[in-house]
């Protein structure tokens, strides 16, 4: 049995403190180490509030998120960031910098040798299917939403982090090109075996992706299901994200 | 009197005035650079001098050149007859362009970049000199050269309280009604002028990232 890498223990998070409203509410769950989970639900379910509450991004205002057995607000935020990857859907690749520099930012701020931060980018550039020499000096403006992705996954796992946090990050791509990036994923993913939380409203994505599958509502979780399992979820907001995604109970793809 | 010949007679007159013009227009932007970059960062790292900071450079950009070198001649240690009140009164000027580019540069970053940067674990420091300071470079330059041409033709009317520079001839020009007078300062205020605004004009987009 595998440890618990992150652990969500009764979470709440209301909008701020002037409007107290609820964004998450009795959040419970727990993510070994090395799975891939998705979290899957509508634009304002508070997936993406959820995600963010791992790497203190966001602030919840009750229960506890533990990474790693510590509660993320006695770790050293620096230190707690650091250790995870992240990556969006405008992948937020520094504009200034070139492909190699983006990528070794955090080995930089971590003041590695720096011909160890050179082998890394090596590394994590073939780990996402990108010919080292040819990207190296390139500049995020010069690629294409699919490479830019790519990199934005390789700046993730540059400092090797136990943790990948994924919100929505084949969101802004063509249909073709996100299917080869879910499969860039799924070979990478292979190879790194990290803990991985994704945020998708796209079920097939979910289904795809993730060995397990949380859905959200309105702040709440409202099942977790392995992937195979999801499929035969009785409930109305699953069904809506069945029927909505064309697959039927036998019949997935 | 034709302008040429004018031009001809008095060039060395000239040249000392324009001399006069550039020391009176470097040193006052020097200052306001000095003055106004610091302040953009502090007023982004603490937002609550914010509209303080603005307000005030403000209000010296509304007040009239002529009335506000006027203003400053009473006034002791600042102030009084020649280059030094004129020097201040430049500074006020060009404190807002520079102030306000400084702040939408530091501040008018694509929020993606400021969340991934957070994400990564960047110190508050880090993300200002790492990410926003080399983003909003060529915003700053922008502020730098607009305050430069501004402060090129206000220090014409630096003349009136008696610094010198190419006002000089604009101003006894009009006294004594003669278009090559006027003209053999307002000329050389304009190549200035368009002369700085070109040459900070390609520093800008050579230094422009996006």
């Amino acid at each position: 049995m595998p440890k618990t890498m992150i652990e969500f223990q009764d979470v709440g998070c209301v909008l701020n403190a002037k409007n107290p409203q609820a964004i998450l509410s009795g959040i419970s769950l727990e993510i070994a180490d090395g799975q891939v989970v998705a979290l899957l639900g509508r634009s304002g379910s508070g997936k993406t509030t959820m995600l963010k509450t791992v790497n203190r991004l966001r602030a919840f205002t009750s229960g506890d998120v533990l990474v790693d057995g510590r509660s993320v607000n006695t770790w050293d935020v620096i230190k707690l960031r650091r250790r995870i990857g992240y990556v969006i859907q405008e992948t937020g690749l520094f504009p200034h910098l070139t492909v190699e520099e983006n990528v070794c930012v955090v080995p930089h701020l971590e003041r590695w040798p720096a011909e160890r931060t050179r082998s890394r980018f090596r590394e994590v550039m073939d780990l996402v299917g990108l010919h080292a020499d040819d990207y190296a000096r390139r500049y995020p403006r010069e690629l294409s939403g699919g490479q830019r992705q790519r990199v934005g996954v390789a700046r993730a796992l540059a400092a090797d982090p136990a943790i990948l946090l994924m919100d929505e990050p084949f969101g802004a791509l063509d249909p073709i090109t996100r299917a080869d990036l879910q499969q860039a994923f799924l070979n990478t993913a292979r190879r790194v075996a990290k803990t991985i939380v994704l945020v998708t409203h796209d079920l097939r994505e979910a289904l795809l992706l993730a060995s397990r599958i949380v859905l959200l509502d309105a702040g709440r979780i409202v099942a977790s299901a392995s992937s195979n399992e999801f499929l035969k979820l009785d409930h109305p907001t699953a069904h809506q994200f069945i029927a909505a995604s064309e697959l039927r109970t036998g019949t997935a793809a | 009197m034709n302008f040429w010949s004018f031009f001809l007679s008095h060039r060395h007159e000239i040249l000392t005035a324009t001399r006069e013009h550039l020391v009176l227009v470097c040193v006052s932007m020097a200052i306001a650079v000095a003055i106004a970059v610091p302040v953009g960062f502090l007023i982004v790292a603490f937002p609550r001098g914010r509209s303080i900071a603005l307000a005030i450079a403000n209000i010296f950009q509304t007040i009239p050149s002529l009335a506000l070198f006027g203003f400053l001649i009473p006034i002791p240690f600042l102030g009084g007859i020649g280059t030094r009140t004129a020097i201040v009164a430049l500074v006020l000027y060009a404190l807002l362009p520079i102030l306000r580019n400084t702040y939408v540069g530091l501040t008018g970053i694509d929020p993606a970049i400021l969340e991934a940067a957070e994400a990564m674990g960047m110190t508050e420091r880090q993300i200002m000199f790492r990410v926003r300071l080399p983003l909003a470079t060529s915003f700053i330059l922008a502020g730098i050269r607009t305050a430069a041409v501004i402060t090129i033709g206000v220090a014409t009317i630096a003349a009136a309280i008696g610094a010198g520079g190419l006002g000089t001839f604009i101003f006894r020009g009009v006294a004594m009604v003669s278009n090559a007078v006027i003209l053999a300062g307002a000329i050389p205020s304009a190549l200035l002028a368009l002369l700085a605004d070109y040459s900070l004009g390609l520093l800008e987009r050579k230094l422009k990232v996006v």
